[in-house]
């Protein structure tokens, strides 16, 4: 696979953000579409692995359930928390 | 136009737990299996299934098949035909021990046995006391089937094409279906796959409507595959509104907040089920919640500044139990309404949620059609889940039925399938034309120029869709949004694409999707203003009553000429005595 043009990665990111719930649909492309541009570099990267966790595991994050060990990790996750919710 | 190809026994599309199901019993069988999804299997619609799955096996309660099959048959209204349903209720109580055997951790009662809670339109006894039959993984038994059964196709060696889109079925002029075209979403490249059977497993189409439960990717692509390749959609103006979706947001509340105590009440304050369902209360079937939710706001007794929602009362319950028994309901209420579930009350309507139509099939999961004597397999096919109607859901389908006719039918499925192959041992000849027409729906969105964008006329197709197809419906509604809808049907001929590019085209998949869409549309609408009754979740003002004299029957809907024809309901079931049609009350 060639390098992606940065169009292509946020089409595939997009797509990555097709997921087997209404909620995570919500919470991922929302973020996606107004928040991921504005992350660094390395926050980009955090949020795509973020995108690989099961559909359940990123459910419990999102909601609060559960906590991310990772800090980094846990940071992302709130800030894609943040960007969501009554007002959104 | 020259494409990679690749062939197997079986392909299934669709990697939900019906699909996943299915290919599980046939890689066991030692068939060679490709399973093709949209998205990473795991990703699959089946995750959000919180409730649980309905069997028997009176753990909590006394339970027996036979009142299932009862609940089953008055849930539907009717409209589901015994034999399958016999078989689904019958086979539920082995299922769900298999299940979990193959890995699904089932909550558990104190003596160890398997936990199961009351769920709307359960009964013991033929319609006597509440019965509790949805055995539960906590509230993730969608998650936890799905990771199992995808674990257990990886150890039986099942082929995965993850993230590859499926364009069109593949047909011969014999009617024999020879697999799929597929687009590898990566790429942007096509692919044939050739196929002794091919398998649909494709999920519903909750996406038709503006507000529903459903997750993205429940766009109908079986569906449309299916009447495309000349086969009718059964019964599609059957579409389940779940009563408690949040208020203009979609995002489901389960049954389970019912069925742990809680309940709807109006801007009085009054429980107003009790009026509606006196006996069965706020776990009545859900259309009738569905229905008296909306007779609520319609006649000026719903909640907030527009009077547009009721409210369901969790407040009465303590924290700890809602935070132990419906744990992540509880969140999306926090996260998503702001609201506490232990002290606020929640804001909820009626909301699209479940396909109860689709493609016909028999018990096998053979996709059948009508001809003079009756009805004929189509070589080839078949389908399970919720894009399938084989049909035990009727006219409305009962909560925790979803999950055990995926796994029950998949594995139906799966074992004729089975047998299929030992009967058609070779890959007959392919049909060019076939594949080139497949091939044409592909390029069509090569074209240039300009034009409306996707996104617009999804939105208004889904904007349509629910003001004129929704809980309530009469023949000026219909007649109007079938108007509305076939005007969007024209406009999306003179859709162009922006994007031409190949790798990560997601554009080009949204809109065959919006295609699928449409055909599945114009389905929906035409079915539900030709059929003159209220039954189930089809919910006529100027035909208010069930009409069993006349539409005792299932609708077929073809696409070639947008005709419809009708066929019988199967009111045999396979063993026992059958339930004639008499009045549904709860």
């Amino acid at each position: 696979m060639e390098t992606l043009s940065a169009q292509q990665n946020l089409s595939r990111l997009r797509w990555q953000c097709r997921r087997g719930m209404l909620e995570l649909d919500l919470f991922l492309s929302g973020f996606l579409n107004n928040t991921y541009s504005q992350l660094d570099h390395r926050q980009q990267q955090i949020f795509e692995d973020i995108l690989g966790l099961p559909d359940q595991t990123l459910l419990e994050y999102l909601l609060g359930q559960n906590q991310p060990d990772d800090k980094d990790i846990a940071h992302v996750i709130q800030q894609i928390r943040n960007s969501a919710g009554p007002h959104a | 136009m020259k494409i990679p190809k690749r062939k197997f026994d079986v392909l299934v599309i669709g990697a939900g737990g019906g699909g996943l199901r299915g290919s599980l019993q046939l890689a066991q069988a030692e068939a060679s299996v490709a399973v093709v999804s949209k998205v990473f299997p795991t990703r699959s619609h089946t995750v959000a299934a919180q409730g649980g799955m309905n069997a028997a096996l009176a753990n909590v309660l006394p339970d027996n098949w036979h009142w299932h099959m009862y609940d089953t048959v008055k849930g539907s209204d009717y409209l589901g035909d015994q034999d399958a349903i016999e078989y689904m209720c019958r086979a539920a109580s082995k299922i769900v021990i298999e299940m979990e055997h193959f890995g699904v951790p089932f909550s558990r009662l104190e003596n160890g046995k398997i936990y199961q809670r009351p769920f709307g339109g359960q009964s013991q006894n033929f319609g006597g006391d509440q019965a509790a039959r949805t055995c539960a993984a906590a509230d993730r038994t969608g998650h936890a089937i799905l990771h199992s059964l995808y674990q257990q196709n990886i150890r039986a060696k099942t082929h995965f094409f993850d993230e590859f889109f499926a364009i069109d079925l593949i047909k011969d002029d014999e009617g024999f279906i020879l697999g799929a075209v597929v687009l590898e979403i990566e790429t942007g490249e096509p692919m044939l796959i050739e196929a002794k059977t091919t398998l649909l497993a494709t999920g519903g189409a909750g996406q038709l409507f503006r507000t529903n439960t459903n997750a993205h990717i429940n766009t109908g692509d079986g569906l449309a595959m299916a009447l495309r390749a000349g086969v009718p959609l059964q019964d599609m103006e059957f579409f389940q509104f779940h009563p408690t979706g949040i208020a203009g947001k979609g995002m489901l509340i389960s049954e389970a907040a019912r069925g742990e105590g809680g309940y709807l009440v109006n801007k009085d304050g009054e429980r107003f089920m009790e009026r509606y369902a006196p006996h069965a209360k706020d776990l009545a079937s859900r259309d009738v919640v569905s229905r008296s939710i909306s007779i609520e706001v319609l006649e000026g007794r719903g909640c907030g500044p527009s009077g547009d929602y009721v409210h369901l009362k969790l407040d009465h319950l303590k924290r700890e139990v809602l935070d132990k028994k419906l744990p992540a309901i509880c969140e999306s209420i926090r996260t998503f309404l702001g609201v506490e579930p232990a002290t606020d009350l929640i804001p909820v309507y009626p909301t699209a949620h479940y396909t109860m139509g689709g493609i016909p099939t028999n018990r096998h999961g053979q996709v059948v059609v009508p001809v003079s004597t009756g009805e004929e397999p189509i070589p080839g096919l078949y389908a399970v889940g919720e894009c399938a109607c084989v049909s035990v859901h009727g006219a409305n389908r009962l909560g925790g039925n979803s999950l055990l006719d995926i796994v029950v039918f998949g594995r139906a499925a799966g074992n004729d399938i089975v047998n299929f192959l030992q009967e058609n041992r070779y890959h007959r000849p392919m049909s060019e034309e076939s594949v080139e027409s497949a091939l044409g729906r592909l390029a069509r969105w090569d074209q240039k120029g300009k034009g409306e964008p996707v996104d617009t006329i999804r939105r208004e197709l889904q904007a349509v869709m629910e003001k004129y197809c929704g809980v309530f419906r009469n023949e000026d509604i219909l007649s109007e949004g079938l108007g509305k809808v076939l005007e969007i049907e024209q406009r999306m001929s003179q859709v162009r694409l922006q994007d031409h590019s190949r790798i990560f085209n997601t554009a080009r998949i949204e809109a065959m999707e919006l295609e699928n869409l449409i055909d599945i549309a114009v389905a929906t609408v035409t079915s539900a203003l030709a059929r003159k009754e209220s039954r189930g979740a089809h919910s006529r003002t100027d035909y208010p009553d069930r009409d069993d004299q006349n539409w005792l029957k299932h609708t077929l809907y073809y696409k070639d000429t947008r005709r419809l024809d009708y066929k019988p309901v199967k009111l045999k079931p396979i063993t026992v005595e059958s339930f004639p049609p008499k009045e549904r009350v709860y």
